[in-house]
């Protein structure tokens, strides 16, 4: 893994950076489509054809670009805008607190429950290891609202609202976060639900709505991808013990059996900000995700060699396995120990 | 060719603005502007190439045309010079080298092949007119003073003939009458870039006494032969006490110069810009001592006794950076705990919150800790 990783870094280059700043152009010219288009949504195919273009330009904004950036994919190019210590994404929150939450906790405890609090986000119960309560009977409920609402969701992230609730941190220790979050989401609603309808003069209501339906789709998606990366079957969740005193090569086992994969056409792993390539993401954050496709060839060869699972399917087949766990873990009888998990102790000679 | 437009005039700027602003957020208005034109912005100052054309056989020399951003400059300030080099942003520090008074208000840089050569080569063997160019507003103190001085000496060596080619044309093209002497070290003839045009101004300004030597050539064009020397100052150079003078060029010039004006109590008189980087000078008063941590990155280290730059870099962390020698500030960055001193200047800087230069700044005495 480490041969990979460093044959990939000194490929690095002009190509890398002229696709990222092509995709941002791209994105650029849609964001002004959708918006213009929505600005005369009064006719019902310039609506939707521009409800189409800004959703998509939020998603590329969000996964190809904005994602990727703040992992410091491409702090090598040196540019100040594409830059993880300043970029600022398309969504209510705000870059330095998701950095926080993701490319710490998230990316460094992967799936161990208790420490990585993307597992099921403090809401949702996601794992078996997630003991059972009445709460949780809501679960498809939950998980329906927190789709709608993602951007939202990834925003309060950071407060850790679910310690708030049990106690474990003070509302004061928040007001860092809390003043950031106000700021950030004051520009964007002042944006999308002020300013534009505003300069669209008497159609106000339908740009408002068509912004409204755009983030819609957005925070749909990207729920959707990102589920799909940790929590279909077969994807192993660990315990704080398992993951103690880790080597690196436990540390790249414990990604790649926490990782799941989505196939399909190049388009749409643009479209998931190449997260579609989880697994390798995982192994690899901090490299630019154009490449995870033809570093997967690899990875999926080691996998092979060492009998490891390397967990893939189509984006229906995920999401149903990941619908059908949030459904089912909703149940009390859901126990431990019905899903085979791999533990983190199998012989790590892969890495 | 004329100036490119700017859309900030009046009002525009006081509402167009903040409402661009609001508009365009979480991005900059920029990323949409340059969309109809690269070197529309704000804020930044931007601008394209006009020209291209070898000066001397190492040497470019480069015309800009910044845009409306610019807020002008003073003869011997210098730029950060920023470029795209096969992806990635490279900034280097370039003196500006044409007149105040130039009519186009074209900046011109002359930029010597290094050995480094990743951004000077490129700018020798790729640059093309039509390119966009970032640089930030001009920087530095080594200026003129305003009302000028009685007499002008400018003191230069190999690719220090920048700040002051700058300061000299801004003197003759504002009709100065007090005297200036123009003395350039260089290895070989060949070598000086804007020959031609030196001798021509000297040729036109009865003031303007110009004395070129060449170190390792036995040619002495100007009457004047070897490396600076306060023997050779004072017989070509007799008033050179009574001068405000003006040295750039490598680190043993500098120094020479330095001592000599020391020597006779002269250093208000003189200002000085070294062209090399300094080594680092360890801080004889203590032993390297404590961790360097980067706040932001979770990164720590114990201090090498580096410049924090370094110390960064080794951590595999990427600051901005210009030209490494404490002249551009492109590395500054907060320092929000311990001490640390200025390699230059030799200042210890012991305030918590206080901006520094990490490439010519070593932690002294405990822990330091970086905004980074
Ligand atoms: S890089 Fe120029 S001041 Fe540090």
């Amino acid at each position: 893994m480490d041969a990979l990783r460093k044959r990939i870094v000194e490929d690095l280059g002009e190509a890398d950076a002229n696709y990222l700043r092509n995709v941002v152009d791209k994105q650029r010219k849609l964001e002004l489509l959708g918006r213009g288009l929505l600005a005369v949504g009064i006719f019902p195919p310039a609506f939707v054809a521009g409800v189409g273009a800004l959703a998509l330009s939020k998603i590329i904004d969000n996964m190809e670009i904005g994602h990727n950036v703040m992992h410091g994919q491409y702090d090598w190019m040196r540019d100040e805008a594409l830059n993880s210590l300043v970029f600022e994404w398309d969504t209510v929150c705000p870059s330095e607190n998701w950095k926080h939450s993701h490319n710490y906790m998230h990316h460094t405890y992967t799936n161990i429950v208790g420490k990585d609090r993307d597992v099921g986000y403090g809401i949702l119960r996601m794992s078996e290891a997630q003991k059972w309560n009445l709460y949780y009977l809501g679960n498809p409920l939950y998980a329906v609202a927190l789709a709608t609402f993602f951007q939202w969701g990834v925003m309060l992230h950071d407060m850790e609202v679910e310690k708030l609730v049990t106690g474990e941190k003070r509302w004061a220790d928040t007001s860092e976060v809390r003043k950031k979050i106000v700021r950030k989401s004051m520009k964007q609603v002042g944006k999308d639900y002020v300013l534009f309808p505003l300069l669209s003069g008497p159609f106000a209501p339908i740009t408002l709505a068509g912004n409204a339906s755009a983030n819609l789709i957005r925070n749909l998606w990207t729920f959707s991808i990102i589920f799909c990366g940790h929590f279909p079957d077969g994807v192993a969740t660990f315990t704080e013990e398992e993951a103690e005193q880790e080597s690196r090569g436990q540390w790249y086992l414990r990604q790649l059996l926490g990782s799941a994969n989505i196939t399909g056409s190049p388009l749409f792993h643009v479209l998931t900000g190449n997260l579609s390539h989880q697994i390798e993401h995982h192994l690899f954050p901090d490299i630019p995700a154009r490449r995870y496709a033809e570093m997967s060839a690899t990875v999926k060869d080691a996998c092979e060699r060492y009998g490891l699972p390397y967990n893939t399917g189509g984006l229906s087949a995920q999401l149903g396995s990941v619908a059908k766990k949030i459904i089912k873990l909703a149940l009390p009888w859901t126990g431990r120990g019905d899903d085979k998990t791999p533990t983190a102790a199998a012989t790590p000679q892969a890495a | 060719m004329p100036t490119p437009a700017n859309p900030r005039p009046g009002l525009l700027a006081k509402v167009g603005v903040p409402l661009l602003e609001r508009l365009a957020t979480p991005h900059s208005p920029d990323r949409y502007l340059e969309m109809i034109n690269p070197t529309w912005s704000l804020r930044e100052v931007r601008g394209v190439v006009t020209s291209v054309h070898r000066s001397a056989p190492e040497s470019i020399t480069l015309q800009v045309q910044p845009n409306s951003n610019w807020r002008g400059f003073q003869a011997g300030q210098h730029v950060v010079f920023t470029l795209i080099i096969a992806g990635v942003r490279r900034s280097r520090c370039y003196s500006v080298t044409s007149s105040e008074h130039h009519r186009d208000g074209l900046l011109e840089f002359t930029v010597r092949k290094g050995p480094d050569g990743l951004v000077s080569g490129f700018l020798h063997s790729d640059l093309a007119p039509g390119t966009v160019v970032h640089i930030t507003q001009a920087q530095g103190d080594f200026v003129l003073p305003s009302p000028r001085p009685a007499q002008v000496l400018l003191v230069s060596g190999g690719s220090g003939i920048t700040p002051v080619m700058s300061m000299l044309r801004t003197l003759c093209d504002e009709g100065y009458t007090g005297r200036v002497t123009f003395l350039h070290y260089t290895r070989r003839a060949e070598d000086v870039p804007y020959d031609d045009e030196l001798t021509r101004l000297a040729a036109e300004h009865d003031n303007v006494q110009l004395l070129r030597v060449c170190t390792q050539e036995d040619n002495d064009r100007d009457g004047i032969t070897g490396r600076f020397s306060a023997d050779q100052l004072e017989q070509h150079v007799p008033g050179w006490r009574q001068a405000t003078s003006y040295v750039c060029g490598s680190a043993r010039l500098v120094e020479d110069v330095r001592a000599l004006w020391a020597e006779h109590d002269l250093e208000h008189l003189l200002k000085a810009e070294q062209f090399d980087p300094p080594a680092a000078i360890v801080p004889t008063d203590g032993e390297i001592t404590g961790t360097v941590s980067f706040s932001k990155s979770g990164k720590s280290a114990d201090n090498t006794g580096r410049p924090l730059l370094e110390q960064a870099e080794a951590l595999g962390l990427t600051p901005e950076y210009g030209c490494r020698m404490g002249i551009c500030f492109s590395c500054t960055r907060r320092k929000t705990a311990g001490n640390v001193q200025h390699l230059h200047t030799g200042e210890v800087t012991t305030e918590s919150e206080a901006d520094i230069q990490l490439c010519v700044t070593v932690p002294v005495g405990g822990d330091v800790t970086v905004d980074l």
